[in-house]
């Protein structure tokens, strides 16, 4: 590993797009997550990159549907309202098959909500937020650390599978400073684009990116051909991690900043004798179904914890199949619940 | 002396071809149908043609061909 | 005898599904006819709108991508930014432009992005069938404003070339049509300099095309001609707003 830094979780975000070779940004201003534009604006110049700040967020998505058709590894990044946004383009992006990154820096809702940190994007990401039977991967970091690995990682996958790839941090990932290691060399997986619109030079027949097809046989051939895409996905690309489930009483599951608190209750919860798992989705999807089936039986209960009104138990409680009961804990609005709450909510649950 | 070629088969019958020949020689051909069901432009006396390419330039789905 | 005139290169030898008589097929024709003498097929991409033309990346030659409704002048700034010696030009219709796209073409062109905006303003939405678009007349019957445009109800067409030709970065901005065949040469000299510009790197180029839509008229081919004359051109004159002098 090479230089070691503290940063802020946006910049890192931002770094490590540079450093997996993307060299197109094109953004619109919105806590918390604008501090990446920042960092776009003064970075790319340096690489001979690109930076546009666009109209609005529907235009942004619209850029990185034309750059990621030009072959360009494109990101954008943008927080909960920007994100609704751009959903009728992460569905035409998705339909035409092109890859490319996207960051959600999710702040808490619905409608203007707030600026603070939340998880209630969770819907939209994984059960898809644009028309149309598609789905994205969504990579939910936990860490500074994370987010750079992650955001380096999403453009190989992007590229490889043709789809749109999320990061879905928080407003704590993206505002808070950690100590982050780069690696010296990224690994940059080359992707074959010859499908892409860059000219056909009169030496070969000319690339159309579209996503329509009027012909329901087509049209109905193309989605099958995009499910099966999504197989390959959830069989190759699931990322879990899975933590002092050797033979807990019961099992957490959470994701991102979530997951950090939960690790500590686990060490409060040892000294009182309250054996506690952790499951960690990294992917949201595809999800970890595998993993809960897995430890399906172990616990007495599983207990899922979310800055949200309750969206990811509910893919805990497909994939545990009533094996165990599935209990729920959040908070919503921006608020953070302490330690003491969730072992709170431990306590009556194992009574 | 010039010299028009109809591709029938793609002339849409909209007639804009015969409002523009200076030599008043686009016709309609009304005895003939083509594929998509349209009576299909063509030059009544290709004689008269002064290959000015009036009627390709105004035909919207590239039917005529003109030589001169 | 040799050819003088046939179906340029950059068009696909394909028969397009327009209705009878619409002028779209003659803005394809100019537009492959500019690409063809300008020799830039190999380098050219077009962005292909949402609307009566949404599939129009069919019957192109150059490489082409579709847009979402609105959106091509976004799409073509991708395009653009990431190869910026390939020529990309946005066909839209002016419900995708004027309405829906709005803000993308204002900011493409104030953004200056080096490429050619391809207008094509028939006053009516043709794919849907009919309905009022924002460059609609007053008093025009459609489906949507069935008892005629009315200020009160349905407020003023939108005037593009004018507005656009106060930006900066629209560096040529002209209103052409293709309603008689003087008019069809004046509009390909306009694609021809709109590209021209874009190849010079200039700035933003828009070539305002008045077209008919016989169906959604109600008006045969050859009237509907007529009806550019007489009624669109009388409200949208035809000539250049921005960019005459130009060298290019």
């Amino acid at each position: 590993m090479g230089e070691k830094l503290l940063m802020k979780g946006n910049e890192v975000i931002a770094e490590a797009a540079l450093r997996a070779g993307c060299k197109h940004y094109f953004g619109y201003p919105i806590t918390p997550q604008t501090e990446i534009a920042h960092y776009m604006a003064k970075k790319m110049p340096e690489v001979d990159g690109v930076f546009v700040q666009a109209e609005s967020e529907v235009a942004a998505i619209n850029m990185v549907y034309g750059a990621a058709a030009a072959g360009a590894r494109v990101l954008t990044s943008s927080s909960s309202p920007g994100i609704s946004l751009k959903q009728e383009g992460i569905s035409y992006i998705a339909g035409a098959e092109l890859p490319c990154v996207i960051v959600n820096i999710v702040r808490c809702g619905p409608g203007l909500g707030g600026i603070l940190p939340a998880q209630c994007d969770y819907f939209q990401a994984v059960k898809g937020g644009g028309h149309g039977d598609y789905k994205m991967v969504v990579l939910a970091p936990s860490s500074v650390q994370e987010l750079y690995e992650l955001t380096v990682d999403a453009f190989n996958i992007a590229d490889k599978y043709r789809i749109v790839t999320m990061i879905m941090g928080d407003g704590i990932l993206g505002q808070m400073m950690e100590a982050v290691e780069f690696r010296n060399q990224e690994e940059i997986i080359p992707a074959d684009k010859s499908w892409a619109t860059t000219g056909t030079e009169m030496k070969r027949d000319n690339n159309m990116v579209t996503s329509i097809y009027i012909n329901p046989e087509m049209l109905e051939k193309h989605n099958q051909k995009l499910q099966a895409k999504y197989k390959q996905i959830e069989e190759n690309e699931t990322r879990v991690e899975v933590y002092n489930c050797e033979n807990p009483d019961i099992i957490i599951t959470a994701f991102g900043t979530v997951a950090r608190i939960v690790k500590n209750v686990i060490k409060t919860a040892e000294k009182e004798g309250i054996k506690i798992g952790l499951i960690r989705p990294i992917s949201l999807w595809p999800f970890p179904t595998q993993e809960f089936e897995k430890y399906a039986e172990v616990p007495k209960a599983f207990l899922s914890v979310e800055l949200n009104a309750g969206q990811m138990v509910e893919d805990v409680k497909l994939a545990v199949n009533g094996k165990r009961p599935v209990h729920f804990y959040g908070r919503m609005g921006g608020m953070i619940p302490s330690q003491q709450e969730i072992l709170d909510k431990v306590k009556e649950i194992l009574k | 002396m010039a010299k028009v070629t109809f591709f029938e088969e793609k002339c849409k019958g909209c007639k804009l071809c015969t409002t523009v020949c200076p030599k008043n020689i686009v016709v309609m051909d009304t005895n003939k149908l083509n594929q998509k069901g349209f009576h299909p432009a063509g030059v009544s006396d290709m004689d008269k043609c002064i290959g000015c390419a009036f009627c390709a330039t105004i035909c919207p789905d590239c039917v005529i061909e003109v030589e001169k | 005898m040799a050819t003088v005139f046939k179906r340029p290169h950059a068009l696909k030898d394909l028969s397009m599904h327009y209705c009878p008589g619409c002028t779209h097929g003659i803005v394809h024709r100019l537009i492959a006819e500019v690409i063809d003498e300008l020799g830039i097929e190999g380098k050219t991409i077009g962005v292909s709108p949402v609307g009566c033309t949404y599939n129009n990346y069919e019957y192109f030659n150059c490489d082409m991508v579709q847009a979402a409704h609105g959106r091509a002048p976004a799409v073509g700034t991708g395009i653009k930014r990431v190869n910026p010696d390939n020529l990309v030009f946005t066909y839209q219709g002016d419900g995708d432009l004027a309405a829906i796209g709005t803000a993308e073409i204002v900011h493409a062109a104030t953004r200056g992005e080096k490429i050619t905006s391809i207008f094509v303003n028939n006053a009516i939405y043709g794919m849907t069938s009919g309905q009022m678009a924002p460059t609609t007349l007053m008093n025009q019957v459609t489906t949507t404003s069935p008892f005629g445009r009315k200020p009160d109800l349905h407020g003023f067409p939108v005037k593009v070339c004018e507005l656009l030709s106060t930006l900066e970065g629209a560096v040529y901005v002209e209103r052409v049509s293709v309603h008689d065949i003087k008019n069809i040469m004046n509009a390909k000299k306009a694609i021809k300099k709109a590209f021209q510009i874009q190849m010079a790197g200039k700035g933003f180029a828009i070539v305002e095309i008045l077209s008919t839509c016989p169906t959604n008229w109600g008006l045969k081919p050859v009237d509907a001609l007529k009806w550019v004359q007489d009624k669109m051109i009388p409200f949208y004159p035809l000539g250049n707003f921005k960019g005459k002098d130009l060298e290019v």
